[in-house]
Parts: structure tokens; C-alpha cells; sequence
């Protein structure tokens, strides 16, 4: 019963293009010809393939599930902020204040050692488990506290956007050990490499490349197994699939948890890339983005979700750049069009441009084929 | 042994009761038809028996082993109690087989379900249950596309599909032409005797129809029981209710 599924083999199709022909065109094509990609877009591709990803993680669980997350930007940040950790305690003596162990913005704080939830982070693999383990176990409690007592709809998405929220007031807070509202910047290398040169960029671009293409997978498997199509009627008729004996919090919670472990890995390949992780990161408009990516590639589709990432947040460089004040602007008409015009998002239009070629086809198809 | 008790259920919204010291025993293989003016407590009686509400007094058991009021929805619909809602509510995004799919008995935890591959005997099972509710010819057809009467019978395949001895069905040939109807009455009266059934019926011709007996709600307590004939010579049955 397995159909065919030509969007996800462009979509992964695509991934092995790029990851293939960025690097080459990045280091083997001279930086004179038309053709050379240079490292600056490299690592913008690099960040628009963690949106995807991030994407991916809001598109399972609200495409699928119906639950709208207005707080994932809050999985995000935490995945970028355990890799933040482990990237502070590379720069060693290399810092402003030459403190082995301490990170700057301790020794300016006064502080003398190093807090309890910072140890462990001088090892890449610790900092990689947590950026997973961390938003799983926020999840975990969260989605468990509110899908137990039956929290659905928009009081979910308020007390999701609220979580996030809360989270960026704390991590503001130069108390909290994660260094206030500059947060972590000025990283110097992972595992060793330098983190300016372009190969170590490359290798990230490809591992981004690579993780997005197994996100993809997963989350397809687990869309086409009996537990998706599960996961789908509890969206379109909760109290039935509970009638049937489903326990449909539980469905929620392993999809929400897996869902903010993709986000979690997301910010954690995010941050490498940029160089730098602050509390903003949290901040509500963020997670509403992800929405607005989600919506405008086709919700329910994954394909279209991790479209919608890239090709809004190429609108939204180009616009910054040329228009600042316009983005926010933009992106609001861009959410009301899709919502009124475009219901499917860009996915949605899949079908139509299908049946136009098809009709042309079947003509042609009907004069070559006799009748069975 | 009888297949439900529900003895003295009491439920009060803001001070209305919904149930008023119900007292109700089903059969086993009974087909019952419960009827009663809007807001007799029809509704409120199956959300008590399938876990959505829970009474402030009185028991609820299921067979003699069962006590209805300590489970979850999902526990006792695993238990053998399958509830059909007012409204078709199918997978409008599945297909009649898929839908009857995910109605298939056994464990439903995530893990399981996740891994589930369909085996020969599911097939089967969902292959007869299709043939019951007379949609063979629908198999692959999305749930979406069936007519209202259509949707009603997979519904009722959805519950059979999970083997219930006990099925309650709300208003099942609401908004369904003559024929369907009758389709309808020809389903229910094959499910009887290998399951009990409860049907809230407003369609006084359906419930005659099908009814060896009526039991009439009134207030949230039971007014009259009995054969259709006797119930509509009730003369307090009349008051509230028939002779409207």
C-alpha cells in the first residue's frame, strides 16, 4: 500500500545536490569565476537548512497532530544554547580575561568557579546529548502537564508561546550563568577545528545537509506508519480516536517530544554557523515564524514545510537587506495571503499543476493506447 | 449475568440534573432502544457509561467485573464498549479500509502501532466487518466522499471492529433517507444477539421498527419500560412525551 512520494525524493534528491555541489563550487571553483560560492552564502544556505529542519519539527506536530506550537523557538535555543556551552569552553585562555576554565563573562561577573550545570561541557558528545536531552525533557513535562489535562487549541499555542516567553526572561538574567543578554558569542573552534576556516564550514554545511535528510526520513516514516495515520485522525476527530481506544495524550506526548528533539538539534547546528546564541533567540516572534514557514510551504506535507523555511527566509534576507522596515510588513501580508488564497500553502498547488499536465497527457495517451 | 448496571446515577450540571437516580440493566444480545424528550438525560447516560462524565453518585459496572466509573475512555472502550456519536464522526482523510484499520482490537500504544504491519487475519477481519456494513463496493474509497448514511454505517464498523459485546449508538438514521433507514434497521437487528445494543432513537416508525424493548427517559430517570406497544399505552408516557 506504499505510494509513491516524487516530493520527498526531490526534496531528498535536492539535499545530496547541494551538499555535494555547494562544497565543490565553495572550495575547488577560484573565487574569480561567476560560478564560486562564496563562504558567506555557504553559511546562509547552511542557516536556512537548520530552519527547515526546525520546520520539519513545528510541520510534524501541527500539520499532523493539530497542535499549534508557538513555542519552538524555545527547543531551538536550548539545543543551540547546551552547544553554545560546550563552544565557551573551547575559547580557554584564547578569551578577553585569558581565564582557562572560566568564560569571560563569569570572570566579569566576579564569579570563581565554574557553576555545577557547566561541567561536563568541555566534551563536544556531552553538549550534542544534551541539546537533544534538554528539550526532550522540557517536552516531556510540559506536554505531559498539558495534554494530561486535556489543554488542546488556542490555549495550548498561549501557554506554548508563554513557555518560550519565560524562558527568555530567565536566560536574560545575568544570574543564570549563561551570560545575560549578550549570551554566547566569540566561539573559536569544535573538535578541534577553527570554526573561521571554510573547511570546518563546509563539513557543518554538510552535516546540516545530512541531518535534515534523516529528520526528513524519520519524520516520514513515522507519518506513513499506522501511528501516523493515528497521530492524523486525533487531529480531525480527537474524542473518536479516544472512543476507539487510543490514548491520544500519549500519542501527543511522543510526538511532541520527538518534534522538539528535531528543534533541539536544529539550534544546535544553528549556532555553530552563526557564531553566536542569545536569549532572543526565545523571543515569541520567532516561533510565530516558523508558523508563517510552515503555512506558507503547505502544512502536513513536510516537503512543503521545509520549502516554505527556506524560501520565506530568502525573502526575508533579501528584503532585510533592501528594505528593513518592510520585512515585518511583508511577512504579515505573506500569512494573511496564504491563510485567505492558499489554504495548502505552495504544496497545495502541486495537484493542480499535475492535473494540467495530466490532461494534456491523457489525449495524448488516449490516441497511442487501444482499449483494454 | 446482565451486561450493564447502572444503578442510582446521579449527575448535576449547576444544579440541573442531567441524571436524576437512574436505574438501568441491559441484557446480554438485548437490542434496547432508549427514547425521551430533549434533554431526559439520553445523552448524559452513554457519556457516564463510556468515561466522558462521571456521575456524583451512584455505580456503573460492566458485567459483574467491570466498574465502569474507575476507567478511562480508552480503557473502557478496550473493555468491550464501543459508543457511535450523534454526528458521523470517521477519518475523513482515510480511506473505509484505513478507517476500519485503526479500529482494529489490540494493543494501541504508540510503539506498537508504529511498528504495526497489517497480517492476513486483520485483513480478513476488516474484509468481513466490510461486508456487514455493506460497503464492499467503497473499500478504497476516502471516508470523505461516502454519503451521510454511509459514514454512519463505517462508524458502526469502526466499533464492530474492535469486538464489543456492548455498542451504543446515538440517533443512528438521524438526517438518512426511507432506505437507508431501513438498511440501517436491517444492520442493527443482525448486530443484536451477538452484541447488546443501546440505540437513542428520536424516529418513533425506526424504534418499532427494531425495539423488542423501550426504555423511556424522562427528567433523568426512567419513566416507563416495556414493549413499544406498552410504552406508548403508558399514560404518563403519553403526558411528557407521546402525546405532545
Amino acid at each position: 500500500m506504499r505510494e509513491s512520494n516524487p516530493a520527498g525524493a526531490s526534496l531528498l534528491a535536492t539535499l545530496i545536490v547541494v551538499s555535494v555541489l555547494v562544497p565543490i563550487l565553495n572550495q575547488l571553483v577560484p573565487a574569480t569565476s561567476p560560478f564560486h560560492v562564496s563562504t558567506y552564502v555557504l553559511t546562509l544556505v547552511g542557516k536556512y537548512l537548520c530552519y527547515a529542519l526546525l520546520a520539519l519539527a513545528v510541520d510534524l506536530i501541527w500539520g499532523y497532530c493539530g497542535i499549534l506550537s508557538l513555542g519552538h523557538a524555545a527547543f531551538f535555543s536550548l539545543g543551540g544554547y547546551a552547544i553554545g556551552m560546550y563552544l565557551m569552553r573551547q575559547i580557554g585562555t584564547r578569551g578577553v580575561y585569558g581565564d582557562p576554565v572560566l568564560p569571560d563573562f563569569m570572570v566579569f561577573l566576579n564569579w570563581h568557579e565554574l557553576p555545577w550545570f557547566w561541567h561536563g561541557f568541555s566534551h563536544l558528545w556531552f553538549a550534542m546529548a544534551v541539546s537533544v536531552a534538554a528539550p526532550a525533557a522540557l517536552a516531556l513535562v510540559f506536554g505531559w502537564l498539558a495534554f494530561r489535562s486535556r489543554v488542546t487549541g488556542v490555549y495550548l499555542s498561549i501557554m506554548t508561546q508563554a513557555l518560550s516567553y519565560a524562558l527568555m526572561l530567565a536566560f536574560f538574567r545575568n544570574d543564570m550563568g549563561f551570560g545575560g543578554n549578550n549570551g554566547f558569542t566569540d566561539f573559536k573552534d569544535i573538535a578541534g577545528f577553527d570554526l573561521h576556516n571554510d573547511g570546518t564550514r563546509v563539513v557543518l554545511f554538510v552535516i546540516t545537509a545530512a541531518t535534515l535528510a534523516l529528520a526528513y526520513l524519520a519524520c516520514h516514516t513515522i507519518t506513513e506508519s499506522r501511528a501516523g495515520r493515528v497521530i492524523r485522525a486525533i487531529r480531525d476527530a480527537e474524542n473518536r480516536t479516544r472512543f476507539l481506544g487510543y490514548r491520544v495524550e500519549s500519542y501527543k506526548l511522543w510526538i511532541f517530544v520527538f518534534s522538539a528533539v528535531l528543534a533541539g538539534v536544529a539550534g544546535a547546528l544553528y549556532v555553530p554557523q552563526v557564531g553566536i546564541i542569545n536569549p532572543s533567540e526565545f523571543a515569541p516572534i520567532n516561533s510565530i515564524e516558523v508558523v508563517i514557514w510552515v503555512a506558507v510551504g503547505g502544512r502536513g506535507t513536510l516537503v512543503g514545510a521545509a520549502a516554505g523555511a527556506v524560501l520565506v527566509n530568502y525573502a526575508k534576507t533579501f528584503f532585510t537587506a533592501a528594505l528593513p522596515d518592510a520585512w515585518l510588513y511583508a511577512l504579515g501580508a505573506l500569512f494573511v495571503g496564504v491563510t485567505l488564497f492558499l489554504p495548502g500553502g505552495l504544496m497545495g498547488l502541486v495537484p493542480f499543476l499535475k492535473t494540467s499536465k495530466r490532461s494534456k497527457t491523457s489525449k495524448l495517451s488516449k490516441l497511442s493506447r487501444t482499449p483494454a | 449475568m446482565r451486561m450493564l448496571y447502572l444503578e442510582h446515577l446521579t449527575v448535576s450540571f449547576d444544579g440541573f440534573k442531567a441524571l436524576d437516580d437512574l436505574t438501568l440493566y441491559i441484557e446480554p444480545g438485548e437490542l434496547r432502544c432508549i427514547i425521551g424528550p430533549n434533554g431526559a438525560g439520553k445523552t448524559t447516560m452513554m457519556d457516564v457509561v463510556t468515561g466522558k462524565t462521571r456521575p456524583d453518585a451512584g455505580t456503573a459496572w460492566f458485567g459483574r467485573d467491570i466498574n465502569l466509573l474507575a476507567l478511562s475512555e480508552p480503557e473502557i472502550a478496550q473493555a468491550g464498549i464501543g459508543r457511535k456519536f450523534q454526528k458521523p464522526t470517521v477519518f475523513e482523510f482515510l480511506s473505509v479500509f484505513e478507517n476500519l484499520e485503526l479500529s482494529l482490537a489490540g494493543d494501541k500504544s504508540f510503539l506498537k502501532t508504529f511498528r504495526a504491519r497489517m497480517s492476513s487475519a486483520e485483513r480478513e477481519r476488516i474484509g468481513l466487518v466490510i461486508e456487514t456494513i455493506g460497503l464492499r463496493a467503497h473499500r478504497h474509497t476516502l471516508a470523505s466522499r461516502l454519503s451521510h448514511g454511509e459514514k454512519q454505517w463505517l462508524e458502526i464498523g469502526m466499533l464492530l471492529m474492535q469486538e464489543p459485546d456492548l455498542l451504543l449508538v446515538d440517533e443512528p438514521v438521524a438526517g438518512m433517507t426511507a432506505q437507508e433507514t431501513e438498511r440501517t434497521a436491517e444492520l442493527l437487528l443482525g448486530l443484536a444477539g451477538s452484541h447488546s445494543v443501546v440505540v437513542v432513537e428520536h424516529d418513533m416508525d425506526f424504534v418499532r421498527s427494531i425495539a423488542g424493548r423501550v426504555t423511556v427517559l424522562h427528567e433523568g430517570h426512567v419513566l416507563a419500560e416495556g414493549t413499544m406497544d406498552q410504552v406508548q399505552a403508558d399514560s404518563r408516557v403519553i403526558d411528557v412525551y407521546l402525546g405532545a
